[in-house]
């Protein structure tokens, strides 16, 4: 309960807020929000299966957030940003694909 | 509903130190993404846009940049228009100033320099009266001196000179003349700015200056000078009741 409402809570600040992003993190904002997301389907997932722990939810968490913010960064620096987001996004999209038809399963067993 | 159980345990509030910081990652991606996409929708307009409508935005642009270009051409003619016409202001200010020199000496606020003559007049018997003077004064006039100081001693001693202008007037006193509010005694010189020889001419024509001092005992020394300072100067004042027209 408490981290559905944190989510939201945190959808609201940035929308009251709404502070604008700087330059620099421009690119690696995207890519680190679906990661992210990623991490956050694995865990609905790792808890219906009834193996979700606290700890590798939050490792998972910030390092997927890292990760992928380094490969972007990564590919900036090779001239080859763009390729490379796209890249990560496909990877964390099927992923997030493949989360989504477990929970799926688990809650509509179809 | 196998799945409901964990769920509800996974939506249930516990408080550990591993959930607060749960809670927080996901207060930090909600924050993220509303930012993100609040981001994305505010310039996302062009990456949206179809071909046509991008060529459309494109033209505009350019017409545009044509226009703004159009008009900085406009502008940098009015500058330099307005710069040539600030050389124009300047060689206006020089007229003026020259005019104020030029109106300077006349009015007496200045000092002139120049050739001339100075004239001296000696009066032994203190008989040379202001209407002597005054008329040595006007045949300077009248030869043309530009610019005249009258010195003489002050009573007490101290020497004493005074522009001579259009207002200046000469009276007399018992031991000698008066001159604009200053009392001066013989010797008395005239210090004068013009065609020097003219000046000497109209000073010698008999019957005229020399002649008249001679008859009342004193003696008349004209100088040419290469170049002569009438230095004293006149205070200006306001006029007034008389306003330039």
């Amino acid at each position: 309960m408490i981290p559905a409402a944190a989510l939201v809570l945190g959808v609201v600040l940035g929308l009251v807020l709404h502070p604008t992003v700087p330059s620099e993190l421009q690119p690696y904002l995207p890519i680190a929000v679906v990661a992210a997301v990623d991490a956050v389907f694995g865990a609905i997932r790792a808890q219906l299966d009834g193996i979700f722990d606290d700890r590798v939810f939050v490792v998972s968490f910030v390092s997927n957030v890292l990760v992928a913010a380094l490969v972007v960064f990564l590919g900036d620096q090779l001239g080859v940003g763009g390729q490379l987001s796209t890249g990560v996004v496909v990877v964390l999209g099927i992923r997030i694909f493949t989360n989504a038809a477990a929970i799926r399963r688990h809650l509509f067993h179809a | 509903m196998t799945g409901s159980a964990p769920l509800s345990r996974f939506l249930r509030p516990r408080a550990r130190r591993v959930d607060v910081l749960v809670a927080a990652l996901l207060l930090l991606l909600g924050f993220g993404l509303a930012v993100q996409v609040r981001s994305t929708r505010n310039d996302g307009l062009l990456t949206n846009a179809r071909q046509e409508d991008l060529v459309q935005i494109l033209d505009e642009l350019s017409n545009r940049s044509d226009r703004l270009r159009q008009e900085v051409a406009t502008l940098t003619e009015t500058r330099s228009r307005l710069t040539s016409g600030s050389g124009a202001d300047q060689a206006a200010l020089a007229e003026a100033v020259r005019r104020t020199q030029l109106l300077g000496v006349i009015a007496g606020t200045v000092a002139a320099t120049g050739p001339g003559v100075t004239v001296r007049i000696t009066d032994p018997r203190t008989q040379v009266s202001a209407s002597v003077l005054l008329d040595a004064l006007e045949e300077l006039r009248n030869a043309g001196a530009e610019a005249v100081q009258i010195e003489g001693t002050r009573p007490d001693g101290a020497p004493g000179a005074v522009r001579v202008v259009a207002q200046t007037a000469l009276v007399d006193t018992p031991e000698g003349i008066e001159v604009d509010g200053t009392h001066l005694v013989a010797p008395y010189r005239f210090v004068v700015v013009g065609d020097p020889s003219t000046l000497a001419g109209a000073m010698a024509i008999p019957g005229g200056v020399e002649d008249a001092v001679r008859r009342v005992g004193g003696t008349t020394d004209v100088a040419r000078v290469e170049r002569v300072r009438v230095g004293a100067l006149r205070a200006v004042s306001a006029p007034r009741y008389a306003r330039a027209d």
